[in-house]
């Protein structure tokens, strides 16, 4: 770790929006006002009590809070070596941790009189989970998708159509998560006065990293509770996937401050992290650049230029990262690793067959790396995985790459 | 006194608007830029701006978005944009010429952004329209730029509102850049009924000439927005053009009629 480290890891982002040299608002003038507004707002929104009051409500009968923490008994004895738990974010409704955030900022947009929500993603997880809040609150949805990712995750565009919303495919760049945002943005620059950008991920300009992190936040709040309970002690090591890195920030931003407790943040490792860049980790293969309204680590080639990344899960394509990973990377608070294809795809298995649990091809990344420390560790070692997600999206993915054909 | 703020004096005192003409470097490759970009002068232009590719151009609509596609498969990068710039100044050293793009080839330039300035400043570039950095982003390139003689061109928008403006405006120079519609390039066009006040609140502000640009396409278009400003800017129009594979004389007598329309405005 730096010599020079601060007294807590849970003070940032300052009042530009950085942390360390990560993060800032690096988006068109057209927008700076609105990203003024919704600052204040937000800030407005966390010290009123009828807000908070109204999203717990929500989070319990709507979402389905707290999801449980749950010990992976047969997994942990297959291992033979540290105790594994999983926290079952997979369960809320629409299956993944995405709702949480999408609750607050949609509670944000109608606080502010926008009329219109837009989103980007990836996985489709994130626009199911805007789609699902929008029909809730009966707002105008609009969700820009890669044409790549509307073919391997077409199980969400039909439900996100489903929902009443609109799913644009976008076919510039490669069609993936990358190329959704730019899209968004776009959208949002044209319409900014009546619509709200709902990210689904810690990136894009200040205060969004912050703000999806705090929202995200309540699945390390629960995880905190529930460990005490069950094991009268803090974990020893928190374990989480990486895209954008919303589920991993939520699971670790309430440990920060813990020094007994370790932190890995797994990246997407795709064909392998080697000078091919048929990955996307960019914390271990990428450098600082702007993208997206934020400065943080970003694959791109010496001119500059992004790259395009590549792993199975269409929900951790994408050659960014949220900026308070890339300073937990830099002052070295938490440990990032990768995972390939083909290590998640052995996870994925190893998880239904163990567990009874289909994950979703971004945790079972977690659960990879999980699987490659727990043997080496004590007995009395707890590690804490996010299951972030249900795999009933990547089944498909998951067959065609063992050889099935189950399309009908 | 760079060579935009000189060419805006000499416009002034002559009773003319400017006319901006946008191009992207290495589009549809070096050669061929280089020969439009060496006409544009000729066709009546009075800036040049010139986009530097970027893969990701989240101000641009589908005509950029594709010109910078385009570049970047020819080999264009920030090297060859700078290369273009070198090669226009063998035989044009009172041109004012503008880069516009994106912050991130810039920032990860090998020698950083200081590196990119000592560069810009030696190829012959006046200036520069950096979208992604609003005044809150000063730090970054504005004010590093303003110390290596650059000008810094902000844009300003139909949401730049009075309380904004101040910040806006402060560390600008050159001219300022009215984005007259809320959007993207190459979308549908301003009212020139409704850019006159604002640019007139603009020029009081900045105490600079205002430049008014996004969905200007036709001669008409051009001559309408530039009389109730400083000068107009051209972009899509024309790179479509060349995204058509149009022979260079039919897109520089296309530009020429936009220069034509804009110095009756």
């Amino acid at each position: 770790m730096a010599d020079d480290l601060p007294n807590s890891f849970m003070h940032g982002p300052d009042e530009q929006g950085r942390f360390g040299i990560y993060g800032g608002r690096f988006v068109s003038e057209t927008l700076m006002p609105l990203i003024l507004d919704l600052q204040a707002e937000y800030e407005r929104a966390k010290t009123d009590p009828a807000f908070w009051a109204q999203m717990d409500d929500l989070w319990t009968h709507y979402v389905g809070r707290p999801s449980p923490l749950y010990f992976a008994e047969r997994l942990t004895r297959h291992l033979g070596g540290a105790r594994i738990y999983m926290k079952r974010d997979e369960l809320n409704h629409t299956g993944a941790h995405k709702i949480n955030n999408v609750l607050g900022q949609i509670l944000l947009a109608i606080r502010m009189g926008k009329t219109r929500i837009i989103a980007e993603t990836g996985a489709g997880q994130h626009g199911v989970a805007t789609a699902t809040v929008c029909a809730r609150f009966g707002l105008k949805c609009v969700v820009y998708m890669g044409a790549h990712d509307v073919e391997r995750q077409a199980p969400n565009v039909f439900r996100m159509r489903l929902l009443g919303a609109e799913v644009v495919p976008v076919t510039s760049g490669r069609g993936t998560l990358k190329d959704a945002m730019n899209d968004a943005l776009r959208d949002w620059v044209t319409n900014v006065r009546d619509t709200f950008y709902c990210i689904g991920t810690v990136a894009g300009p200040h205060p969004y990293p912050a703000m999806v992190r705090d929202f995200q936040s309540i699945i390390g709040k629960e995880v905190r509770e529930q460990i005490m309970a069950r094991e009268g002690r803090l974990p020893d090591t928190l374990v989480a996937a990486i895209g954008g890195g919303s589920n991993a920030m939520g699971l670790f931003y309430p440990f920060l401050d813990d020094p007994s407790v370790g932190i890995i943040g797994v990246e997407a490792g795709g064909r392998g992290v080697d000078d091919r860049m048929q990955h996307c980790a960019s914390l271990s293969g990428g450098r600082a650049g702007v993208l997206h309204g934020n400065r943080t680590y970003l694959l791109q080639d010496d001119d500059g230029q992004i790259l395009e990344g590549h792993s199975i899960s269409a929900g951790l394509d994408y050659p960014g990262i949220g900026p308070e990973h890339a300073w937990l990377k830099d002052v070295g608070r938490a440990e990032y690793v990768s995972i390939t294809d083909d290590e998640a795809l052995a996870a994925f298995q190893l998880c239904c067959a163990q567990e009874g649990i289909i994950p979703a091809l971004e945790p079972s990344h977690a659960l990879a790396h999980v699987i490659k420390i727990a043997p080496r560790l004590p007995a009395d070692h707890l590690i804490v995985m996010n299951m972030c997600g249900r795999g009933d999206k990547d089944i498909f993915t998951v067959a065609r790459h063992l050889g099935h054909d189950i399309r009908t | 006194m760079t060579r935009i703020d000189t060419r805006f004096e000499t416009l002034k005192a002559q009773g003319k608007k400017a006319f901006v003409a946008y191009m992207m470097a290495t589009d549809p490759d070096q050669d061929t830029a280089l020969r439009i970009m060496r006409g544009l002068p000729g066709a009546g232009v009075d800036v040049i701006e010139l986009g530097m590719p970027f893969t990701d151009p989240m101000a641009d609509g589908p005509t950029i978005q594709a010109a910078g596609q385009r570049a970047l498969a020819a080999g264009g990068s920030v090297s060859r944009t700078l290369d273009m710039v070198r090669a226009f100044r063998k035989d044009d050293d009172t041109t004012p010429i503008v880069l516009m793009g994106y912050y991130n080839p810039i920032y990860a330039r090998p020698g950083g952004v200081e590196g990119f300035l000592a560069e810009a400043v030696e190829a012959g570039i006046d200036g520069l329209i950096v979208v992604d950095l609003p005044p809150e982003e000063d730090d970054e390139l504005c004010l590093p730029a303003a110390r290596a003689g650059l000008n810094f061109i902000r844009l300003a928008t139909p949401t730049t509102d009075d309380r904004r403006l101040p910040a806006v405006v402060r560390n600008t120079s050159g001219f300022v850049y009215y984005v007259s519609v809320t959007g993207i390039t190459g979308g549908p066009a301003a009212n020139a009924a409704e850019v006159a006040p604002e640019v007139a609140r603009i020029r009081a502000a900045a105490g600079l000439p205002v430049v008014v640009g996004f969905g200007i396409s036709t001669p008409d278009a051009a001559q309408a927005i530039a009389s109730v400003a400083d000068g107009c800017v051209v972009g899509s129009a024309i790179v479509k053009l060349i995204g058509e594979g149009r022979p260079v004389p039919e897109i520089l007598d296309f530009v020429a009629a936009l220069a034509e329309g804009a110095h009756r405005g």
